[in-house]
């Protein structure tokens, strides 16, 4: 063999090797053996390699599944601020009946109350100013704001159990995202662009769109880590989609620069690292060949997927006129369709808004419009295109709200603090059961049937991609970290 | 060694030598002995050398232990099954069951000893570890147990609690080795069978040299000389002038703001401003006067604990503020209080001890010997502040704080650099200056209590100030606050300090520390690759005086430093990681370096030392996208214009909830906490950050404005941007390749697939040349090209 030859053979180990040392991240780097341009690396279940394919896709850590998944990908649409269950989905009548009394301290039960609520003398309760329907063959109570919603109620899950520790925004929605509610882990996003991959060569496994609600625009903010990639190598970090010139951050060639320059600039580039490569031997000069090729493929790949330009009238009209205005919830929805198309892994939407302290009944009213039609024909056009059956679609928000008032009572308005005992969210897509789960007391602050804790969402998620969350982990500072920290339960009652 | 556990404290620091040197010595005879074939860990894929002869617990039983055995059977008292631990002889050895008729571990009788028996086992009931652990045991693994157990079952203390030794120095090579680093690494490379490479070319060195110790490339004109200059000192002297320039001490800097977590924002939620700068510029300062490393981190810990201190004492301990603070409104604020000062203990542990000290939080330790107990008596050191878990108003500055007036300027504080911060006039007019977070104790201390599960509201038994015993007892005369700490921390005996920091300056020029995890010394962390190298140089660190200088210098004398950096094939098969330095390692620059690179060879940049954060180009509406309504100066990214955008990217301002992007993607800490470590990545994100940022754009063509200024033929004009970009010469062939591109820029130039106009208007700098100057466009595009080059982004 000739000794150009050897290296090229050898590389193909260095590349992993190289990597894994100078990243200390032990076989975390696995997963993105193709995106270094290099074949990848079959693996174990536990992250074992077994042997070499080329030219076979983006490939996950965890190789093989845990066990056999019902979805391949998750389109998640999180309403951040604490959507108000008590509007939306779980129905208090008895609210309405003792508008105004106390809130009584047998059903407090020594909750923990925010700042912004502990100091009133009086948790006058409130009931919703919407009215409510039951819908579906198993039915579910959904609320006047949500018409669109109510159409797919036989596609979705409702769950009014779900329940966390955490009492304020920022906490509860990194708690959602990361499992831990102090920054510094990877978002679930990365988990699994670690762990499954990707199957699309051209765009990156872990995608994200933001949108600002109508209902309080000056809301809650967001906080570019909640698709950070923690510990995990950088790959796996979430990548934003943004209604802006460049739509991913340094997509567009310079100003006055066409593609065929782009192009021959790339060859003379490659041409030249060869050069070093020859000089030094070093498998990482390769791999950065790769991931101009990869960025100049990247270039045609997300400017394909996000021009929406063809999309047909119906489609449109079941989005809704929003649809049409880049960066709000409903054109995001149709993104989040045409990504999963592309077999993205994992999209991540945030719609900011849902924080209504004050003012409640006025603003709520313009966040369920902003997301009730558009996430409703997310739902249905995924499944008229056969992918409903294999993406799992959740909404829902970091916390829940109280079942009083913050702030003044008064006939037409009020106001409703953080409430992280209680609150609902739903799920739709494969190996969901449609219908309704969990139960709240008359006073909608107590569960009192099937809770649901953060966790068990997380381990739920995961189950339904065909992994055991506690054997997904990743050694960081000798330590084996999970999505779900250490707990986290499957929630099998829902699943079909 | 047992024993120990029993001797009274002076008698096993007498004994613990001993113990030493035995374990040093391990270490070079084992290393001797694993040869052989190698085989494949059916459990992690990683190559192995067959099961060696004589089985060492430090290198090869205990990370088994550690890594599948201590979660259950370790130092976490709580969490012990069956009552036995594994993580000292005397659990190891006690008789178990009800007739006390079992023992885990018999001393050379694997067949009596029931961790061997359960290893083996296939019985889900009895099996070790356990099926629902998700842990396992490779055949190897299991093979070293047994051996081990056969050979006597020895324990031996971590290697890491053991103060540094000084060590015999091998017998130099005669024909390769500078000093004493070269005789170790060279030992080393001998045992594993390979050689040291040639040295690297002159013009390779001096830019590895210039990138290790300032974060910038020499300029064409320093190359040159430095080439053709014949004094055989001339690499010593650039050396000693390169650690006297303000650059290094920036560049010294700005991995220390990363271990610091510093940043220009609060970094919860609304994410508002704070003025830590001046804490910043200290550091700098403290660089360039190359204060001794005690100092340095003494003042940072507990200046304002020093008797008199002075303004800038109690400036450096903004180190212990830089944490993240909520100003979210309806927080329970003792829950973010707790937060704080756990950050500023877990800092601590990392940055100095390299231990994972927030692992004890909520229980004892699983793999070190660190209580519970321990982690708050650490914690108690720094939780008495009289300071607030909640900010309500934004324009507050937590207390407590300190004022810098522009009086001070005239004082210990005249490295601050004032002038363009935004004067604070009080109600007479007068400049009132600056309040910066620092660190001030209570005159009553707060009382601290171990927290159930680690949870702010479930104090349980009250805790004193105390150091893990394991690691250093803290000695009964040094006061009981931070400053006593500090002490402790620079105590003779010390085992970790030294280290530790050692360790992270070897990780600067190496890529990796002798210590792979520079994070982590416990038990789960790596082993040194050179163990007699890493305490020969703490102790040459620690008793020379802790001056940072020399220690640098030492290491870039070395031979092993100056080698080659291509790899050979034997060395490639041999050594892939490059753990026994056969070769000078290839590293990407950091993002920091490779904004500045560009930003220095073009000359754009501007090379003012300190004052308030920039803001240089960043994709407009970042910021405005995800902020909330808590409105105030971050908010909404303004750049700035004119010199501002081209100072060094240390100075970017750091929004710590959407950092700098580029930054972000070349790996750059997010500042949300301590990080002593940075991966070093190869994304698409970084190609298209290289090829399409403004600044990329507009370094190039200014980088080839200077070229043309500089030389007039186009061949030359190209190798000078080269050289410029690489630190190296042009080949022919790559002469020839430089040269293909120009001609086929200027053919793009001249079928318009380029635009000039547009093109070159990128960027904020004025333009020199006419807009539809065809031949200064290639020039410029090529520039482009080579500044994403990666010889440009790697110091080879």
């Amino acid at each position: 063999m000739s000794e150009k030859k050897i290296i090229e053979e050898r590389s193909l180990q260095l590349n992993r090797r190289a990597f894994l040392g100078k990243t200390a991240l032990g076989i975390g780097g696995i997963g993105l053996a193709s995106l270094l341009g290099t074949p990848y690396f079959n693996t174990t279940k536990n992250g074992v390699i077994t042997s070499a394919t080329p030219n076979a896709g983006v490939k996950g850590s965890l190789g093989g599944l845990h066990h056999p998944a019902k979805i391949k990908r998750v389109i998640y649409l999180f309403q951040s601020g604490g959507p108000s269950q008590l509007e939306l989905f779980d129905y208090k009548p008895m609210l309405n009946k003792r508008r105004g009394e106390d809130l009584p301290e047998s059903i407090r039960n020594g909750q923990r109350l925010t700042g912004m609520t502990s100091g009133q003398d009086k948790f006058p309760l409130v009931g919703s100013q919407f009215n409510f329907k039951q819908y579906g063959n198993n039915p579910a109570w959904i609320s006047d704001l949500l018409p669109y919603t109510a159409k797919v109620a036989d596609d979705i899950c409702v769950i009014n159990s779900m329940y966390t520790e955490a009492i304020n925004h920022d906490p509860a929605v990194t708690f959602f995202q990361t499992g831990s509610q102090q920054p510094g882990r990877p978002s679930i996003g990365s988990w699994l662009s670690y762990g499954l991959g990707s199957e699309n060569d051209n765009l990156p496994a872990f995608t994200v769109l933001l949108s600002r609600g109508t209902g309080r625009p000056n809301g809650q903010p967001l906080y570019t880590r909640l698709w950070g990639n923690g510990f995990l190598h950088s790959l796996h970090q979430g990548v934003q989609f943004r209604a802006a010139k460049d739509p991913v951050l340094y997509l567009n060639d310079p100003d006055g620069m066409n593609k065929a320059t782009k192009r021959n600039m790339l060859d003379h580039l490659a041409a030249l690292n060869d050069a070093g490569y020859e000089d030094y031997g070093d498998p990482e000069i390769k791999s950065r060949i790769a991931q101009y090729e990869m960025a100049y493929r990247m270039q045609t790949s997300v400017p394909d997927v996000i021009s929406t330009e063809k999309e047909p009238d119906y489609i449109y009209k079941m989005y809704g006129a929003d649809a049409k205005i880049p960066g709000t919830f409903a054109a995001n929805c149709l993104l989040a369709r045409r990504l999963a198309e592309k077999d993205v892994r994992f999209i991540q939407l945030y719609h900011m808004g849902w924080d209504q302290h004050e003012n409640l009944p006025g603003a709520i009213a313009k966040q369920a419009k902003d997301v009730d039609q558009a996430s409703a024909a997310l739902i249905m056009d995924l499944k008229q295109r056969g992918l409903l059956e294999d993406t799992l679609v959740v909404w829902g928000g970091e916390f829940g709200r109280t079942n009083y008032s913050q702030g003044l009572l008064t006939d037409t308005n009020y106001g409703r603090d953080h409430h992280p005992r209680s609150f609902s969210m739903y799920l739709a897509g494969g190996g969901i059961k449609p219908g309704l789960y969990g139960k709240t007391d008359d006073f909608g602050y107590n569960i009192v049937e099937n809770p649901v804790h953060v966790h068990d969402f997380q381990a739920t998620m995961l189950h339904l991609l065909g992994i055991d969350h506690e054997k997904f982990t990743y050694k960081h500072q000798g330590r084996r970290f999970r999505l779900t920290d250490v707990e986290g339960k499957i929630v099998r009652d829902i699943l079909s | 060694m047992r024993l120990l556990y029993y001797l009274s404290k002076t008698q096993a620091a007498t004994a613990k030598l001993g113990v030493l040197f035995s374990i040093i010595l391990l270490f070079v005879v084992v290393a001797c002995q694993t040869k052989g074939p190698k085989i494949k860990d059916v459990n992690t894929g990683m190559l192995l050398e067959k099961v060696p002869d004589s089985v060492d617990f430090t290198f090869h039983v205990k990370p088994i232990l550690s890594d599948r055995c201590f979660k259950c059977h370790g130092p976490d008292k709580n969490a012990l099954q069956g009552s036995l631990s594994l993580h000292t002889a005397a659990g190891a050895y006690m008789a178990l069951g009800k007739a006390k008729d079992r023992q885990a571990l018999v001393p050379f009788k694997p067949e009596a000893s029931e961790l061997v028996v359960r290893i083996h086992s296939t019985d889900p009931i009895t099996q070790m570890p356990p099926p629902e652990s998700n842990l396992s045991l490779s055949e190897y693994e299991k093979e070293v147990l047994e051996k081990w157990i056969a050979q006597g079952g020895n324990y031996q203390e971590h290697w890491a609690f053991s103060p540094p030794t000084a060590e015999k120095v091998p017998n130099l090579n005669p024909s390769w080795g500078a000093n004493e680093i070269d005789a170790f690494v060279y030992k080393k490379l001998l045992e594993k069978g390979l050689d040291p490479s040639e040295a690297a070319s002159k013009e390779v060195l001096l830019r590895r040299v210039f990138l290790d110790l300032t974060g910038l490339p020499p300029s064409p004109e320093t190359v040159k000389a430095f080439v053709s200059n014949t004094d055989p000192n001339a690499y010593d002297k650039i050396v000693d002038s390169l650690l006297s320039t303000a650059d290094y001490a920036e560049h010294m800097a700005s991995e220390w703001l990363a271990i610091s977590r510093y940043a220009d924002t609060h970094g919860y939620q609304d994410d508002f401003e704070r003025t830590m700068w001046p804490w910043r510029d200290w550091v700098i300062h403290a660089f360039k006067e190359n204060m001794p490393y005690n100092t340095f981190v003494t003042y940072q810990l507990a200046g304002d604990l020093l008797p008199n201190p002075t303004k800038e004492q109690i400036l450096a301990t903004g180190f212990n503020r830089n944490h993240k603070i909520t100003f979210e409104g309806g927080v329970i604020p003792e829950e973010y209080r707790v937060e704080y000062v756990e950050d500023r203990a877990n800092t601590f542990g990392t940055a100095f001890l390299g231990m994972t000290m927030e692992c004890a939080r909520c229980h004892d330790h699983k793999y070190d010997p660190i209580s519970q107990k321990n982690h708050f008596e650490l914690f108690s050191f720094f939780n008495n502040l009289d300071e607030k878990g909640l900010v309500s108003d934004r324009n507050e500055v937590p207390a407590p704080t300190m004022r810098i007036t522009p009086e001070d300027q005239k004082g210990v504080l005249a490295f601050l650099n004032l002038q363009e911060r935004q004067k604070m006039p009080d109600n007479n007019g007068i400049d009132k200056g600056m309040e910066i977070m620092v660190m001030q104790d209570m005159p009553i201390a707060r009382k601290t209590f171990i927290l159930n599960r680690g949870a702010y509201d479930q104090p349980t038994t009250e805790v004193f100030p105390n150091t893990p015993e394991k690691i250093l007892p803290f000695p009964e005369h040094f006061p009981k606050n931070r400053l006593g700490l500090s002490q402790w921390l620079f105590a003779e005996e010390h085992p970790l300090t030294a280290r530790v920091a050692v360790n992270r300056i070897w990780q600067r020029f190496f890529g990796q520390g002798l210590v792979a995890s520079s994070y982590d010394f416990g038990n789960q962390g790596s082993l040194p690759t050179h163990p007699e190298l890493l305490d020969f140089m703490a102790l040459k660190f620690k008793d020379g005086g802790w001056d940072l200088h020399k220690i640098m210098r030492f290491i870039v004398q070395s031979d092993t430093y100056k080698q080659n950096s291509a790899v050979s094939e034997k060395a490639l098969q041999l050594d892939p990681e490059n753990k026994w330095l056969a070769r000078a390692p290839r590293l990407r620059l950091s993002a920091e370096s490779i904004r500045d690179q560009a930003l220095a060879i073009s000359g754009l940049l501007v090379r003012k030392i300190g004052g308030p954060s920039v803001k240089p180009y960043q994709p407009e509406g970042l910021w405005k996208e995800t902020t909330g309504g808590g409105g105030g100066s971050t908010a909404n990214y303004v750049p700035d214009t004119g010199a501002s955008l081209y100072r060094k990217s240390m100075y970017t301002f750091w929004k710590r909830t959407v950092p700098p992007p580029s930054m972000l993607t070349f790996d750059a800490s997010n500042r949300d906490l301590c990080s002593v470590k940075s991966q070093q990545t190869n994304t698409p994100l970084q190609a298209l950050v290289l090829l399409n940022d403004p600044q990329i754009i507009e370094a190039s063509r200014v980088l080839a404005e200077k070229a043309t200024k500089k030389e007039t033929k186009v061949a030359a004009q190209l190798a000078y941007i080269y050289l410029a970009a690489t630190g190296q010469f042009t080949t022919k062939k790559v002469a020839e390749q430089l040269l293909a591109l120009y001609h086929d820029m200027e053919q793009q130039v001249l079928e318009e697939g380029v635009l000039p106009e547009a093109y070159l208007g990128i960027g904020e700098k004025e333009r020199s040349f006419k807009e539809k100057d065809t031949a200064f466009t290639a020039l410029s595009l090529t520039a482009h090209t080579i500044l994403n080059l990666d010889l440009t982004i790697t110091r080879s």
